[in-house]
């Protein structure tokens, strides 16, 4: 009798295949990117100064905050634990120039949740990076401050610099591979240290979180591209190596364009919408009017994901083509 | 049209429950483009409003005489001609703004909110009520410049109507003078007269809810007396019924 009690009382949980479980949730997922972000995150605070953790604080708590107020407001369950929130006000923070206004970093984390996230419907309906929206519209409101470049601690003698980029672009001078390696160079507080995002990234590729096709994609294409153009004019365009550690590429190329809401889902998609990033980064690098053009190159290309998704269907196994 | 609807409606619709931007989304090309300040923004609706109340009024006197097969044609002959008269008048008299607004004021012709009207009322009804209609869709178009242009206005260079409103540590936006402001200004816009109409429409639906329910259950209160009163006569019968027999049972038994 009461074995049969039991069995009726036990929930019987019904679901369609796989069923697989992983330990691998979107909670756990973002605690992980958090995790790789961190040595950015360091070399921030090494290369300059202390001042830029307020920064990181003010951009996590509006964002948070915003996340909160908008949940409230429509009426919806409270998704502040999944941590996707903090992420992107961390991620916003890495993207922002050293020394930046604490009211436009606030202007930014609002400007990422609200019009890059939740307008959409919130976690997983974005279409773009929402830490790219903040940074696209911080970009054009601020256009001065934000590419006000503070030098890096360890050169004392002046205040601002160039971007190795920028320099190249507008005034000719060649910076040091080593320095922009490790990241003593002016630039974005997380996006200077090639060597801290490499950490963090190869970490996120170890444990699958962030899929390797979409930075390998972009390494490739733009080793390629800019070999291209750097075969036909040597002297006038930049070597290759410069665009692969120059200015925000590696940082995108782990961090930004491998977004699991904002990128493709099939495998030829990833290498399609890493190539076209990379493209597109060239072509801005090399004939465009600014430095710069990591951030567009993937907000375009964000915009495209459904049409690659669509064009890179898998076909059903046993179906005519 | 033999639908009868009251002139203060006919006017208010254009303003809020049709008005041109906000629920058609028509003409949404200057009001884009122009906004960039309040007196950008009114200056091209008032130009507009004047180009759509006259032509508006003119095709409704002619609408009998136009063929129906190139109506489109004549309405934007009209159109053009009155388009025509503000762009030379605002060249004569205010040069300034005429070069701000620049091509804008000659687009006036294709802008498809003014074809619109004709297509959907001036053509169709008495002078009278396309005058009504133009002018209120003229004020609602009117309103959204004005509160467009002003909020870029106000967060791209601190001021209203040339006023300064925001203190001067307010750093201006750029971007709002940009179209990216535009776009995202008029979306949110669209956004909260959305949020309101459905607030609205929730807040009639439970008002006629509530009324039908309370109607109901005093309905229900009626019937419920009814029936206890009847139930209490036929007790009250039977009671009576039964005390008369009880009142005689040695006749039953006798007659047995």
């Amino acid at each position: 009798m009461t074995d049969l009690k039991q069995i009726i009382n036990t929930k019987l949980e019904l679901a369609s295949s796989p069923h697989v479980h992983t330990k691998l949730s979107t909670e756990r997922a973002m605690q992980m990117v958090i995790l790789a972000l961190l040595p950015c995150v360091l070399s921030a605070v090494i290369y300059f100064g202390i001042y830029q953790l307020l920064i990181f604080l003010v951009s996590i708590g509006i964002s948070m905050g915003t996340e909160y107020g908008i949940k409230r407001i429509r009426k919806q369950a409270n998704t502040l634990s999944d941590g996707s929130a903090f992420l992107t006000g961390l991620l916003l923070a890495l993207i922002l120039p050293p020394n930046f206004s604490l009211v436009f970093t606030g202007l930014g984390a609002f400007v990422s949740i609200a019009i890059g996230k939740e307008i959409f419907g919130g976690i997983g309906y974005n279409i773009f990076n929402p830490a790219l929206v903040g940074r696209a519209f911080l970009q054009a409101a601020f256009p001065v401050q934000m590419t006000t470049w503070t030098k890096t601690s360890f050169n004392v003698d002046a205040v601002t610099s160039a971007t190795p980029l920028g320099g190249f672009k507008f005034d000719g001078i060649a910076a040091d591979l080593g320095s922009m390696f490790l990241g003593n160079t002016g630039g974005s507080l997380g996006e200077t240290s090639a060597l801290a995002i490499l950490i963090g990234g190869i970490f996120l590729i170890a444990l699958g979180i962030v899929n390797w096709r979409i930075p390998v994609s972009m390494i490739i294409g733009i080793l390629v591209f800019g070999s291209l153009i750097w075969m036909i004019n040597p002297e006038a365009y930049m070597n290759p190596l410069y665009h692969l550690v120059g200015g925000g590429f590696l940082f995108g190329a782990f961090f930004m364009a491998s977004d699991w809401v904002s990128s493709p889902i099939t495998a030829k998609g990833m290498w399609i919408f890493g190539l076209g990033i990379s493209l597109i980064i060239v072509i801005i690098r090399v004939f465009g009017g600014i430095p710069e053009g990591v951030m567009y190159a993937i907000l375009f290309m964000n915009a495209w994901v459904p049409l690659i998704n669509r064009y890179t269907q898998p076909t059903i196994f046993g179906a005519k083509k | 049209m033999t639908k009868e609807i009251a002139l203060s409606k006919e006017f208010m619709k254009g303003v809020w429950d049709q008005n041109p931007v906000l629920k058609q989304a028509l003409g949404l090309c200057p009001t884009l483009a122009v906004t960039v300040s309040a007196v950008n923004g009114i200056a091209m609706a008032l130009a507009t409003t004047f180009v759509l109340v006259f032509s508006s009024l003119i095709i409704s006197l002619i609408r009998n005489l136009i063929p129906n097969q190139v109506r489109i044609a004549s309405f934007i002959v009209i159109i053009a001609t009155f388009v025509t008269i503000v762009d030379l008048v605002m060249k004569a008299q205010f040069p300034e703004l005429s070069k701000s607004l620049g091509p804008y004021i000659p687009l006036i012709v294709v802008n498809c909110l003014i074809l619109g009207r004709q297509e959907a009322f001036s053509s169709k009804n008495t002078p009278f009520r396309s005058l009504i209609d133009s002018l209120g869709m003229g004020t609602g178009f009117l309103i959204v410049l004005f509160v467009l242009g002003g909020i870029r206005e106000i967060l791209s260079a601190r001021t209203l109507l040339g006023f300064q409103v925001l203190p001067d540590m307010y750093e201006p936006w750029l971007v709002m003078i940009l179209p990216a402001g535009a776009f995202i200004t008029l979306g949110f816009m669209l956004g909260f007269s959305n949020f309101y109409a459905m607030h609205k429409k929730e807040k009639t639906h439970k008002e006629i809810i509530d009324t039908y329910l309370s109607s109901k259950s005093q309905r229900l209160a009626t019937h419920r007396a009814e029936v206890l009163a009847q139930e209490k006569a036929a007790l009250e019968a039977k009671m009576k019924a039964k005390e008369k027999s009880d009142d005689k049972p040695t006749d039953n038994d006798n007659q047995q």
